[in-house]
């Protein structure tokens, strides 16, 4: 059991570290928010709900992109990563904290973003609720290994959005066919598979990027 | 590579419904394929760089990498060719095959942009490796993405039951096919040895300065 314990320890870590500093939250609550409003404008007044739903996706994305560029922040400005890596822990258990933390990040956020969604454009069933669901997981696990690549490199911030969108087209093409199709179940079953194969492959592969 | 253009041009029957334009077929679908086979040798390479740890696996797999990068932009145009003389547009996003090697190609520019933005070294080998797998894995997950989202158009000439084609169609497009690979191969011998030759004389000058 010292694996959980490992991962409960680490993600903790990250939550106090965000209710003290209150870097991330924030500003992804912010950023959703005036997103959608300015969303709002962008569209023409007679548009339907099915484009809503696309652009709430472009926010959850750029949401989850504020945040998971923030994510290794504070282990990278204090040398806290190498401290991790050396520690007596199964690396991928830093790997899990770390997506945990992140995806608690991200709920939160949405726990405002998707009523302000309802409310401003469009109403959301419990098939489309499960696709943010879903699909919040998927885009968590890939980000947070790809955040710590970006981190050790030169570009950092700018990087990582460029690593994650491709990745994340499928997540928001299931997302969104969750959403606006009549058969969403399939869009779910997909939005799984696609968090259950990349959450194997970070979780085997996350060693090779934090180790020199 | 000359026999299959020769092939193509003349030897091969025209379609009934496309006429001349079917002809890009013979390009494009083993330029296709061969962009897939690079990606694959790409992560076949990271897997092994990883497993064993052997630094020559990392460039072996940037090389295959870049080389399918460069097919699947070629991909792109003559697939944009295809549609142009075929459905009267240049871009169409009902052509699953064509998005997903806009995905792809989105992603494997972003390996390159990770890769340069690194400091050199064995972890920027591994991180390398890691997103090259990821890729290899994105293939698959978005096609199937992809047909989800959209009705299958394309036409589709390889079932089950064999390809759809007549034996002097099948002859040209496997002739066309081997020398697309073949081509593919030698690039990347060439570049693999251009890329050892530029970090050998860069070991070299270090040593003397």
């Amino acid at each position: 059991m010292s694996y959980v314990s490992d991962v409960t320890a680490l993600a903790s870590k990250d939550l106090k570290v965000e209710l003290r500093a209150r870097d991330t939250l924030p500003a992804m609550l912010l950023f959703v928010l005036s997103t959608l409003v300015v969303f709002r404008f962008a569209l023409p007044s007679d548009t339907q709900d099915d484009a809503a739903y696309g652009l709430l996706w472009v926010a959850i994305v750029f949401a989850a992109l504020l945040g998971l560029s923030r994510a290794w922040v504070p282990e990278q400005e204090h040398g806290v990563l190498d401290a991790l890596v050396l520690a007596p822990c199964d690396r991928s258990a830093i790997w899990l904290g770390k997506t945990l933390a992140t995806l608690l990040f991200l709920l939160a956020a949405q726990v405002v973003a998707l009523p302000a969604f309802a409310l401003f454009f469009a109403p959301l069933d419990a098939t489309a609720i499960a696709g943010v669901l879903l699909a919040d997981i998927g885009i968590c696990v890939v980000g947070s290994l790809l955040a710590a690549m970006a981190a050790a490199s030169r570009a950092r911030e700018l990087l990582l959005p460029l690593l994650v969108l491709p990745l994340s087209i499928p997540l928001v093409i299931g997302g969104v066919g969750a959403a606006v199709s009549a058969d969403g179940e399939r869009f779910l079953l997909f939005l799984a598979l696609y968090d259950a194969v990349f959450a194997v492959l970070s979780w085997a592969s996350f060693e090779y990027v934090v180790t020199e | 590579m000359g026999l299959a253009v020769l092939l193509a041009l003349i030897v091969a029957p025209e379609d009934a419904d496309q006429g001349i334009s079917q002809r890009i077929f013979y390009i494009h679908v083993p330029i296709a394929l061969t962009a897939y086979f690079c990606f694959g040798l790409g992560a076949l390479k990271a897997l092994l760089l990883l497993w064993r740890g052997d630094e020559r696996y990392d460039l072996e797999s940037y090389v295959a990498i870049h080389q399918g990068t460069i097919f699947g932009s070629l991909t792109l145009v003559t697939g944009a060719l295809w549609a142009k003389a075929s459905w009267g547009v240049w871009w169409t996003w009902d052509s699953n095959q064509l998005v997903l090697f806009l995905v792809l190609f989105l992603f494997y520019c972003a390996y390159f942009m990770l890769r340069f933005s690194l400091p050199e070294g064995a972890r920027r080998a591994r991180s390398s490796a890691v997103y090259a797998l990821f890729g290899v894995v994105l293939i698959p997950v978005s096609f199937l993405a992809i047909r989800l989202a959209e009705d299958f158009i394309h036409p589709t000439v390889f079932t089950r039951e064999g390809p759809q084609m007549s034996g002097s169609m099948f002859l040209t497009f496997v002739v066309s096919w081997s020398a697309v690979t073949l081509l593919a191969y030698v690039l990347y011998r060439v570049e693999l040895t251009g890329k050892r030759i530029d970090r050998d004389l860069r070991e070299l000058r270090e040593v003397l300065s």
